[in-house]
This record gives structure tokens, C-alpha cells and sequence, in this order.
């Protein structure tokens, strides 16, 4: 937009839409508050938003909150290394085998099209009840994004670049690590940001399912003991990771993009 | 000495069956066989990996049960119901968030990383709302389908090239044609796009809520093989369930004419 046509909405700049944002959902709160304080609502099915917030420090210290959210990050970071590792040397090895790239990466796509976590009963028959199961999950159904990434950050590697290193005369091996590998790297992190956010969703989501684990346990826990406020809280303190977790990767992503 | 005649170039003939075909007509014969040789080599539980003759007959078996249909109905139905509603009001909420900067800048950044947050933790949350019968799964579907909707329309408003809009105004179209004739036109890529991953994160919402707490549906048949350890059962359930999500999922990028609008 040119300054000229941003000097005549300036209200959509600036910290005033944050600001009205933030009031909005301000708002909300207290609205839900009073309509649950006045029985319009019942307390019984939605509690107070004074109550979750107590009870966000009640499950901090009382449910060992800290340990779950260790749990659950080892989970994802442990499903994060295997996506990284094997989508890329999968990436790297469709894009330098023409005839299998074209022969599987159509399959790759419809397989990130896939609900995988819906076979979560098949793999908790292959690999029992444990966290196995849920780092498996996660990996399976966040390997699509890196390979493809994968795949088309080394395929748009701008020619220049090759041709530079061909100029040089480099063999095979230093051709990717000096050109292809950096050139792709932008592209393959947002593959890895991708595959980590699925991680993160169908681990946390196994975990509630299976009841085992760390912060998905956490909730089905609470709920099944009908405690109202620490399940709304526990599920605030989840979406919270997530946000963090997103906003974390976003910035890794934009270090990583080149300038210009 | 010898003489040579003029080589005259021919054109090699075409392979009866092209490479990319024969490679993978190859993989889709080998993992089967693959499969088969894991499951009679007594290397895994044959309980866990049978035959794939045993999950045929249980393929068969269960497409030929009226009941399978019953609760292939009812999985449908909720889907459905969660993509009317949630694609709708994401349509809305879209548009409105896409037609002014001012909303976008103080709303969409709660969409946006609200979106990728595992809606299945909800569901507690559902049940208690909306009961333990098919409500609460549709809740969740509507719930997950909601935010890519309303985010790639939004995004889509955004792209609409600022002629077409000069050219509507320049014909002093009303809001209603605006909306018929430029704005919906050209966002059908993204609403169709929105569309499709709102479809695919609606029936894992919905299954997902029916493998949890059901006694009908498609997800409830998948828990019930795992919980009286039918594998074939399951498998043959999963089998169909993932030919049938993907096959919607293509079905709806063909309605919504995504490939043609993709070649131009």
C-alpha cells in the first residue's frame, strides 16, 4: 500500500486495532462472566472465567503441569527430529531420482491429504499404549509437508547458483552442500514449521484420546473428574503452548528467510 | 571397403508402458506381497498383521452389511451439518474480516493462531454443551472447519484484483451484485480451497469425537474392531474410510473447478 493510501485509513495501523482487539475479547470475558453470575448460564456447564483462571494456578501447582508440558514437548521435539531428518533425506532423495519423484509425489501429496490420526487404534495394537504410539502418529502424519518442502525448495534452487558451481567444478557431493542444501534451507524450515505444528496437534490430540501422556492427558483427566474449571483452564493453558509454539517457529522462519 | 548409407534418424519406439507407470504399478504390487510375506513369515502377530485375504473377506463382509450404510450415513450427515454450518459462518466471518482492514488487524490474528490448535481437546467441552449424541460431534466439526474457512477467504477477499472492484463500482453495481457478480467469482479459489481443508479437518473433528464417545458412526465401528481386537474389521474400516476422505477431497477440488483454475 502507498503512504498516500495508508495516510487516509491510518486507524488500520498502528497499535489501536491491537488494542480494540484485545478489548473485544475483554469484553467477552466479562459478558460471559455476567450471564454465568446472573444463571443465564449455568455455572455447571460453563464456569466462570474468574474460576478457570483460579484454577490455572491451582493446576499448575497441583497437577504437575510443568512435567506435562515436558512430556508433551519431548514428544513433539523427539517427532520433530524424525520428520526433519528422514522428510528431508526422502525430499532429497525424490529430487534427485526424477522417475520416483514423478512417480511418488502425487502419493506423498494425497498422503498429507490423509487423516492419519484416525488409525491411532491400529497404532496403539502395533505399538502398545505408550508414548511410542503418540511420537509415531505425530511422525507419520507430519512427514508429508517436509518432503514436499523438501522437494521443491531443491527444485527452485535458481540456476545462477548451479551454474556457479558448476563453473567451479564441483563434484556431486559438494554441489548440494554448498548450493543446493543452503539455497533449499528457507523452503525445507517451512516444511519442518508445518510438520512440527501437525506434530503438535495430533500429539496433544492422541494424547486426550489414549488418556496418556502429558497435556492432552491432562484434560481428558480433568474432565472425566467433572472438574469444570481446570479442564476450561487446562484447555486455555494448551491453546496458550500452541500459540507460543507457532509464534516461536514463525520468528525461526523469517531469521531464516533471505533478505530481500 | 565398406560403404555407409545415410543414417536416417528414426524415432525410438514408445515404450508399451511408460517408466513413471511401470515403477509404480512395481510399488503397488510390491507392498502388498511385501505385507503378505510379513503376515505368513510369523515374524509379527498374525492378529495384528493377517492376511490380506482375511482383510478382503472382511472388506466384503462389511460392505455388504446394511448396517455399515446406516453408520456410513450418520458420519456423513454430521460432516455435512458441521460443513454447512462452519463453512457458512467462516464465509461470513471472512468476508467481513477481509472487506475491512481495521477488523482483520484487531480479530484475525486470534484466528489465525487459534486455527492450528488441536480442536480435539474440546471436545469435553462439547459434550457438556451439546449432549453425548451426534450434536457434540457435529459442534466439533463446525468447530474445526470454521477457521480455514474463514481465514483463506479472508485471505481471498484480500487478492481480489482492485480493477475488478474499480470496474464494478465504475458500473455502479449494488453490494448485492458486487458480491454476485466480482467478489464471489473471483474468490472461488480460495473458497473452494477453504472448502476442501475444511472438509478434511471436519471429518477428522467428527471422527475423531465419535472414536471417543459414540455408538454410531463410522469412527465408532473403527474403536469397536480395536476394542474387541477384530484387526481385519479395523483395517477394512480404515481402508474404506481413507478412500472415501480422499476421494471427497478430490471430489470437491472438481466441483469446485480448483484443477482448471490451477492450468490457467
Amino acid at each position: 500500500m502507498t503512504d498516500a493510501a495508508a495516510g487516509r485509513r491510518p486507524a488500520a495501523h498502528g497499535p489501536l486495532p491491537m488494542l480494540v482487539g484485545l478489548a473485544g475479547v475483554l469484553v467477552l470475558l466479562i459478558a460471559a462472566e455476567a450471564v454465568i453470575r446472573l444463571d443465564w448460564v449455568s455455572r455447571f456447564i460453563v464456569p466462570p472465567p474468574s474460576e478457570v483462571i483460579g484454577s490455572l494456578y491451582r493446576i499448575t501447582a497441583e497437577e504437575h503441569i510443568g512435567r506435562r508440558f515436558l512430556l508433551t514437548g519431548a514428544e513433539c521435539l523427539t517427532a520433530g527430529i524424525m520428520i526433519t531428518v528422514v522428510g528431508v533425506a526422502v525430499g532429497v532423495l525424490l529430487q534427485r531420482v526424477s522417475l520416483l519423484r514423478q512417480a511418488c509425489e502425487t502419493w506423498v501429496a494425497a498422503w498429507a491429504a490423509a487423516p492419519i490420526v484416525l488409525a491411532y487404534p491400529l497404532f496403539m495394537v502395533i505399538f502398545g499404549r505408550n508414548a511410542i504410539t503418540i511420537i509415531m502418529i505425530g511422525f507419520v502424519a507430519a512427514l508429508p509437508p517436509v518432503i514436499l518442502k523438501t522437494i521443491e525448495g531443491m527444485a527452485g534452487t535458481r540456476k545462477v547458483l548451479v551454474d556457479v558451481g558448476k563453473s567451479f567444478n564441483l563434484t556431486s557431493a559438494q554441489q548440494f552442500w554448498k548450493i543446493l542444501f543452503p539455497a533449499a534451507l528457507p523452503t525445507i524450515f517451512i516444511g519442518v514449521r508445518l510438520g512440527l505444528i501437525f506434530a503438535l496437534i495430533n500429539i496433544v490430540g492422541v494424547e486426550f484420546l489414549i488418556n496418556y501422556g502429558g497435556l492432552g492427558q491432562l484434560i481428558e483427566d480433568l474432565a472425566e473428574r467433572y472438574d469444570l474449571g481446570g479442564t476450561y483452564a487446562a484447555i486455555c493453558f494448551v491453546i496458550l503452548v500452541s500459540v507460543l509454539f507457532f509464534m516461536a517457529l514463525e520468528r525461526i522462519e523469517r531469521w531464516l528467510r533471505p533478505v530481500g | 571397403m565398406a560403404t555407409t548409407g545415410r543414417l536416417i534418424p528414426t524415432a525410438a519406439p514408445a515404450p508399451l508402458i511408460a517408466p513413471v507407470a511401470l515403477l509404480r504399478l512395481a510399488i503397488i504390487l510390491a507392498l502388498p506381497a511385501l505385507w503378505e510375506v510379513l503376515a505368513r513369515s510369523g515374524w509379527l502377530y498374525q492378529d495384528v498383521v493377517p492376511s490380506l485375504l482375511r482383510i478382503g473377506a472382511a472388506l466384503v463382509e462389511l460392505l455388504s452389511h446394511p448396517n455399515y450404510y446406516y453408520n456410513l450415513a450418520v458420519t456423513v450427515g454430521e460432516i455435512g451439518v458441521a460443513l454447512a454450518i462452519g463453512g457458512l459462518s467462516g464465509l461470513v466471518v471472512g468476508i467481513v474480516l477481509g472487506a475491512n482492514r481495521f477488523l482483520a488487524r484487531a480479530f484475525e490474528p486470534y484466528l489465525y493462531y487459534l486455527g492450528p490448535t488441536p480442536k480435539i481437546i474440546f471436545f469435553p467441552v462439547m459434550i457438556m454443551w451439546f449432549g453425548v449424541d451426534s450434536p457434540s460431534k457435529i459442534a466439533l466439526g463446525t468447530l474445526s472447519c470454521f477457521f480455514p474457512v474463514a481465514l483463506s477467504v479472508a485471505a481471498g477477499m484480500r487478492a481480489i484484483d482492485t480493477v475488478l472492484i474499480r470496474v464494478g463500482k465504475s458500473f455502479r453495481a449494488s453490494t448485492l451484485q458486487m458480491a454476485t457478480k466480482i467478489y464471489l467469482p473471483a474468490m472461488r479459489h480460495p473458497i473452494v480451497n477453504g472448502v476442501r481443508l475444511g472438509l478434511g479437518v471436519a471429518l477428522v473433528g467428527t471422527l475423531l469425537a465419535e472414536t471417543k464417545l459414540s455408538n454410531k458412526g463410522i469412527g465408532f465401528l473403527i474403536i469397536n474392531a480395536y476394542s474387541t481386537f477384530d484387526m481385519p474389521r479395523m483395517y477394512a474400516n480404515l481402508i474404506v474410510l481413507f478412500v472415501l476422505a480422499i476421494g471427497a477431497n478430490a471430489l470437491v477440488g472438481k466441483l469446485g473447478g480448483l484443477d482448471s483454475i490451477k492450468q490457467r
